[in-house]
């Protein structure tokens, strides 16, 4: 490491302040903080520094995402060659979702830290490790034969009206990586929704896609009972499916062996990146429990008074489908645009996942009915923390009158 | 009684021409003082109805700043807002019935939204503020000034709203049929962006404007 120490020494002359290439100094700095730790000392006062700054936050979250994203890719090339009808081993199925994810995850970190840096050289800030999450989460969040100039378009969308217009990371009112999805929901609806998407069908060799295959999703093909009522034989086939032994049996989605967006599939794996964040202390138990909560009261209601086959879908598997789990576990707890109170973050987790179940099952046009509710209480964030906050000062107050 | 001696201000003075500038830019009527949103929002998806609408509010402000100020010493004070209503739904009246006879499509896309000009904000912001107290001719350019003020910016938000959600400008094509993505046949690499035919995003491209003029107009930025 020797070495790449040397070339940061080397180069810095040249971008510090009067040096020749100033302007690359964000860009500098960037990429020596993700490299070492860096060595900036305060000059003035004693200060007292908690080692879990941003980037170890931000690493953390990282690491509570890798199984979702390996199982991600696995799961992109199983479905690819299931689609054919071919034999693949796990091998093959890693690669070629590795392959598939790889151009993804590239233009989403370079749309994003594109625009970051050019605002932090604007605003003569470092850059900082904002993005480093986000840029791993769009791609995770999008279908996998989404074009790529659409992620790119998207994430800059997100980075520029989602973050920067408020003031860059800290600042942000929305979550940016749901911001990306939400504005590829709206823009390329063709490319969010339906059942091209989903499963990567282009054969190398001209493969022909196996009978009765369907691109679809779970959701989506739930979507097709509604208007049906209950125990209607044209929706036998679809309800079949999510049965003890259907492609979306309750096993099947919580081990995320179903199509969706790419890292969103296995409730298994994000439920264990979900612990994984709270025993580090970086997730709020707080917000997942609560989001699971919420959602399962919707869910169960919906299910106790059903005139559909998507409402009366047993509650904890409406829950394993979509992106309920990854919504709970990373889209909801992002620390800046989730309330900040203890009791905020109770109210804030509860109708986050209340009203993502309710979108999604009231409008099948938005199967993304969990991605709107947390925006939608993203917004409502600091009006709950007003709130939660003014019964406190009241409480005392009244404590104080009393004694 | 003044004293004062008048002197005749020549028709297109200092004075006169900055009432016609200002509303350009210093004191756009959508982006600085944020009047007029509703129909930037609602008609804003096509260039032509957006052109159309411009040149309705263009008449009806100017025509009606002039009628106000050449009554403005007849009006009294406590109504005064019942007979600016008069005059904006007369010549609103106008307006309409003229589109419904020589351009009826249009007037079929802008709907409800011709009538609406009769509470477009602006105009009565300008009947209020500016034709009460000032003569027939300053009224006048202070009509037409604003009015390009408003037009401005709708035309810029309908041009971006039309070319990026719909790959036209004025019905015609003109992104090629060619680039689209044909997901049956596999060709093409473009696609329209269906988020710029929602109304937010009107919202968001006048904000961008916004946000681009302050960055120009420095001394539009408040201190706080």
């Amino acid at each position: 490491m020797k070495f790449v120490q040397n070339i940061f020494d080397q180069t810095r002359p040249l971008v510090e302040k009067d040096g020749k290439r100033n302007l690359l100094y964000p860009l500098h700095n960037a990429l020596e903080t993700m490299a070492f730790v860096p060595d900036h000392t305060s000059h003035s006062g004693a200060h007292v520094r908690d080692a879990i700054d941003l980037k170890r936050t931000m690493v953390t979250v990282i690491f509570a995402m890798v199984p979702a994203l390996l199982f991600g890719m696995w799961n992109i090339g199983r479905l690819h060659f299931g689609a054919f009808g071919e034999e693949s081993s796990l091998l093959d199925n890693v690669i070629f979702g590795a392959l598939k994810m790889l151009p993804l995850i590239t233009v989403t970190y370079a749309a994003g830290l594109g625009v970051e840096i050019y605002f932090s050289w604007k605003r003569n800030h470092p850059v900082n490790e904002g993005f480093l999450v986000s840029g791993l989460l769009i791609p995770m969040i999008m279908p996998v034969d989404i074009p790529l100039w659409m992620v790119a378009v998207s994430t800059i969308f997100a980075v520029l009206i989602g973050k920067e217009v408020f003031g860059g990371t800290g600042m942000n009112l929305l979550n940016p990586a749901l911001t990306a999805r939400a504005f590829a929901f709206f823009a390329y609806p063709t490319w969010m929704s339906g059942d091209k998407v989903w499963i990567n069908t282009t054969s190398a060799d001209g493969g022909q896609l196996v009978d009765g295959y369907s691109g679809a999703t779970a959701l989506g093909d739930l979507a097709t009972t509604v208007g049906q009522g209950m125990g209607n034989p044209a929706t036998e086939t679809v309800m079949a499916q999510f049965g003890p032994e259907g492609t979306y049996s309750l096993m099947n989605a919580f081990l995320g062996l179903i199509p969706g967006s790419i890292g969103e599939t296995s409730a298994a794996l994000i439920l264990l990146g979900g612990l994984f964040l709270i025993f580090k202390g970086v997730g709020s138990w707080r917000i997942m429990l609560s989001f699971f909560i919420g959602g399962f009261v919707m869910a169960a209601i919906f299910s106790a008074f059903a005139v559909n086959e998507f409402m009366g879908l047993n509650p904890l598997h409406q829950l394993m489908l979509g992106g309920f789990m990854f919504g709970m576990v990373f889209m909801a707890t992002d620390p800046v645009s989730a309330s900040q109170t203890a009791t905020g973050k109770l109210i804030y987790g509860f109708l986050a996942g209340f009203f993502g179940i309710m979108i999604r099952v009231f409008n099948p046009a938005y199967p993304e009915g969990i991605m709107l509710a947390i925006l939608f209480m993203n917004v409502m964030a600091p009006l709950i923390d007003h709130y939660v906050v003014e019964a406190n000062v009241k409480r005392r107050a009244k404590r104080l009158a009393n004694a | 009684m003044s004293t004062e001696v008048k002197t005749k201000e020549s028709l297109f003075s200092k004075k006169n021409r900055q009432l016609l500038k200002d509303p350009f830019n210093d004191n756009n009527p959508i982006t600085v003082q944020v009047l007029g949103i509703c129909s930037a929002l609602a008609i804003t998806v096509k260039l032509e109805p957006a052109i159309v609408m411009s040149l309705s509010v263009m008449f009806v402000l100017a025509a009606g700043n002039v009628i106000i100020s050449l009554i403005r010493n007849l009006i009294p004070n406590r109504i005064r807002i019942i007979v600016q209503l008069v005059v904006v739904a007369s010549l609103v009246i106008l307006v309409d019935q003229f589109l419904k006879a020589f351009a009826y499509d249009v007037s079929k896309q802008l709907s409800v939204f011709v009538g609406l000009i009769i509470t477009n904000c602006i105009i009565m912001g300008r009947f209020e503020a500016f034709a009460l107290g000032n003569g027939p001719w300053k009224a006048f350019l202070d009509g037409i000034g604003n009015s390009i003020g408003y037009a401005v910016i709708l035309i810029a938000v309908a041009f971006v709203r039309e070319l990026l959600g719909s790959g036209q400008l004025l019905g015609k094509q003109i992104i090629p049929l060619s680039w689209y993505i044909d997901l049956d046949k596999g060709t093409g690499f473009y696609a329209n962006n269906g988020f710029f035919l929602f109304p937010p995003m009107a919202l968001i491209v006048v904000g961008m404007i916004i946000w681009a003029q302050r960055a120009k107009n420095t001394k539009l930025i408040e201190e706080n």
